[in-house]
């Protein structure tokens, strides 16, 4: 299926976890925060939020800046 | 005094140093990690932004930085709503998991001065939320009236627009806020040297905040030494109360004894 991670499609396997997404992309959960849809995804939910055809992921983290 | 500890206290908590610095701008991790370490500052502020996706080869910013010797800031730059900014502070929450962050809502891309009316209405929802709030913001004591009593944990002025190194233009809006606001007053932006960085401690802020200052000097690290000094010194000199200033001269040495 597709969904929308930080402004590009991508195809992911269907039912697909917010844990496997990032497990996919090889980013570490520790240091990212994640909103689906424009609701934040708690760490501890990673799991269990499945995702859906058509969601908008995004993934941040921190970067330098003033 | 001068041994003495005077810590600069932001929501409960107790912080060293007086100086705040960013993290943006670095030719390299290497040289931040430096600048900071001998700069002395305990808060640091970071920006929030998309994992590159595409490239997952670049390092992270966090892999450089000791989470258990410093507290992350994180910022809002680039928002220009409410909306936006709020979206951010939650964002950056769950990324650093710490209530911190520097509320910034700016209103125009040339000045990058704060939009005032959406920076109270972000720093409504966000201290709701829980968070402690940090805001950059104008150097009108009405506005940092309102984000005090709205609940924000300091209000931080600009000393002049963001990035210029024009130095502190308003000391006099700057000594007005410091006379009517309670809650920590830091000079957020403007600062380029370290007789700046002097001069807003003087006046009595509780801190300074800067990022280019150190970053785009020719030597990031010997700036961030200077920066730690004119901090320490300002405030020395804030708290041991200067001269009034006079029109003539006072002779230093004793007229008595004079040769005739």
């Amino acid at each position: 299926m597709k969904v929308i991670v930080n402004g590009d499609s991508s195809d992911i396997r269907d039912g697909s976890t917010v844990a496997g997404l990032l497990e996919a992309l090889k980013i570490g959960r520790e240091r990212v925060a994640v909103e689906v849809g424009l609701e934040i995804v708690p760490k501890a939910c990673y799991d269990t939020h499945t995702l859906m055809e058509g969601d908008k992921v995004e993934i941040v983290q921190f970067v330098g800046g003033g | 005094m001068s041994m003495q500890r005077d810590p600069m206290v932001i929501a409960g908590r107790e912080f060293n140093s007086r100086l705040m610095v960013g993290t943006g701008k670095y030719a390299s991790f290497q040289q931040m990690v430096q600048a900071i370490e001998i700069s002395g500052a305990e808060i640091i502020t970071v920006a929030v932004r998309r994992v590159n996706i595409s490239d997952r080869s670049k390092e992270s910013l966090l892999d450089h930085i000791d989470l258990k010797k410093y507290t992350l800031l994180p910022n809002t730059a680039g928002c220009y709503t409410a909306e936006d900014a709020v979206r951010t502070c939650r964002l950056a929450r769950e990324a650093g998991m710490s209530d911190f962050v520097k509320l910034e809502v700016l209103g125009d891309e040339k000045t990058l001065f704060p939009d005032n009316e959406e920076l109270l209405k972000a720093a409504k929802i966000l201290v709701g939320e829980g968070f402690t709030v940090l805001p950059y913001c104008s150097d009108d004591v009405t506005v940092c009236r309102k984000l005090q009593d709205l609940g924000c944990a300091a209000v931080m002025p600009l000393g002049a627009p963001i990035g210029s190194g024009l130095g502190i233009r308003n000391p006099y809006n700057i000594k007005i806020i410091l006379e009517n606001i309670s809650v920590p007053v830091i000079v957020d932006a403007g600062v380029g040297c370290a007789s700046d960085a002097a001069i807003a401690m003087e006046l009595g802020c509780d801190g300074v905040l800067m990022n280019t200052a150190i970053a785009g000097a020719q030597d990031p690290i010997a700036m961030a030494e200077a920066m730690k000094l004119a901090v320490i010194a300002g405030r020395l000199s804030f708290k041991a109360g200067r001269i009034p200033r006079k029109l003539y001269a006072n002779a230093s040495s004793p007229i008595e004894g004079l040769l005739g």
